[in-house]
């Protein structure tokens, strides 16, 4: 990873690394800026690297760039360049082969929420510090809801492969199958809960990558569409609006549940729909940039059977 | 609220033909049940989530999209990609705990007087059933 960037830099490939370096706290890495070849040998790789990078892309659209991506990553960056937002000769990409992303609450729970001083990562998993403790966590114990049906963990597009190929997983909607399962009360009581807890800071709008809009519907003023205040219901309308509005290019990076402070269990709206964009139109994003929108095109056979009236 | 209150609908009918079919039903005098409350819309493919949403959010019990049969669009598809951004947000509603029945998608034609008449007693009568929708976008604050 150092070598490929610093070589990016020094041959003047790129001007501006955009990866991950250690940050200040244990379990966590940040995003890093390397414009030197010096400063690329801070930058490291791991199953904490949690940021979907290509956010970035957006904002530095002006300069050269070399970009380092996960394989979900990557796929959003496909349906960028499907949307025509980026272009791309812009972007050098440091495609890394991924096996998964720790959620730290996992990790957190797995300690009892005791404070962690410490954490190393090792090839199995992390070993995690604190006081009078220390444990050792397989990487699987502790992956993302998204990372454990991950068929895409090697980039669909690169320039440049860091490391081997990974095995691809076997798709796993489980979860969201099981939650189909439950009567309509008790599903609509799951997500009262969730929906109290957030507190509208936008945070899951602001990590994703294709929450790009100049305005969003909840700044619109006219029409005002929902409330500004964290009330449950308006909560409510926000996150099923996003919902939607990735509707058929949600990649299932799961960048926007990690970013959650409050911890609102997303991924169960957006899996909802990546799954029914599979099972009724056998649509999946960010594959190839030629794809056409799943919600603009329409096929004349397109299931109907919830046509009022027949 | 009162629990025994009459239900309402919101129906959003498009401008070419289930508007049209609204109007031939009144002339028609056929009888249908005064709950629903219709929008004229452009086209079905001017439908936007966000209304159905804002329309359960502010105090409608059910809500009607009504467009043109397929393969007779005014905008030549706008039913089409109606019908499969429909199909992905009904899903979603449900999913996250609106009653299936809330929300509903139909066709009829401008000539279809009597078929608008019908879905619309069928819909009210449906919209009884189910009762005012009491779900999480129409909570309070502090609930």
């Amino acid at each position: 990873m150092r070598q490929a960037a610093r070589r990016l830099l020094e041959e003047n490939t790129v001007n501006l690394v955009i990866g991950y370096a250690w940050g200040t706290l244990p379990l966590r890495t940040a995003p890093f800026f390397a414009r030197t070849p010096a400063e690329a040998d801070r930058l490291v790789y791991n199953s904490l690297c949690e940021n979907n990078l290509v956010k970035y892309l957006l904002r530095y659209s002006k300069e050269k760039l070399g970009l380092v991506v996960k394989g979900c990553d990557a796929r959003s960056l496909v349906v960028l360049l499907r949307e025509n937002q980026v272009q791309r000769d812009r972007v050098h990409i440091i495609g890394v082969p991924c096996t998964g992303v720790i959620d730290r609450r996992k990790v957190m729970e797995l300690v009892d929420g005791q404070e962690v001083t410490g954490a190393e990562v090792t090839v199995e998993g992390i070993v995690v510090r604190g006081e009078g403790f220390e444990k050792d966590i397989k990487t699987d114990e502790v992956l993302c809801v998204s990372c454990r049906g991950c068929k895409y963990g090697t980039p669909v597009l690169y320039d440049t492969l860091v490391g081997e190929e990974v095995r691809a997983r076997e798709e796993n909607f489980g979860d969201i199958r099981a939650f189909e399962a439950l009567p309509p009360s008790e599903r609509e009581a799951y997500f009262a809960q969730e929906m109290a807890k957030c507190i509208r800071c936008y945070a899951c709008r602001n990590v994703c990558p294709l929450c790009y809009c100049t305005e969003c519907f909840v700044d619109s003023s006219r029409p005002q569409w929902l409330s500004r205040r964290p009330a449950t219901a308006d909560n409510f309308f926000f996150h099923l609006g996003r919902a939607y509005h990735l509707a058929g290019r949600c990649v299932d990076c799961g960048a926007c549940a990690r970013a959650c402070p409050v911890g609102v269990d997303l991924m169960k709206l957006n899996r909802k729909l990546i799954k029914d964009a599979k099972d009724l139109f056998g649509y999946e994003a960010g594959l190839d940039p030629g794809q056409p929108s799943l919600l603009s095109t329409f096929d004349p056979n397109d299931p109907e059977r919830f046509i009022l009236g027949g | 609220m009162a629990e025994d209150r009459e239900p309402r609908i919101v129906g959003f009918l498009c401008n070419w033909c289930s508007y049209a079919a609204a109007d031939l039903a009144g002339m028609s005098r056929f009888h249908y049940p005064p709950h629903l409350c219709a929008i004229r819309v452009p086209c079905t493919g001017r439908m936007n989530p966000l209304f159905v949403m804002s329309a359960l959010r502010r105090g409608a019990d059910a809500v009607l999209i009504a467009g043109c049969h397929p393969g007779d669009c005014h905008y030549v598809s706008g039913n089409l990609t109606a019908r499969r951004r429909f199909s992905v947000f009904r899903s979603l509603l449900e999913f996250a705990g609106v009653e299936e029945g809330r929300l509903n998608l139909t066709w009829i034609s401008a000539a279809e007087g009597k078929r608008f008449a019908s879905l619309s007693t069928q819909l009210t009568q449906r919209a009884k059933e189910l009762g005012p929708y009491k779900g999480m976008l129409r909570k309070r604050i502090g609930v």
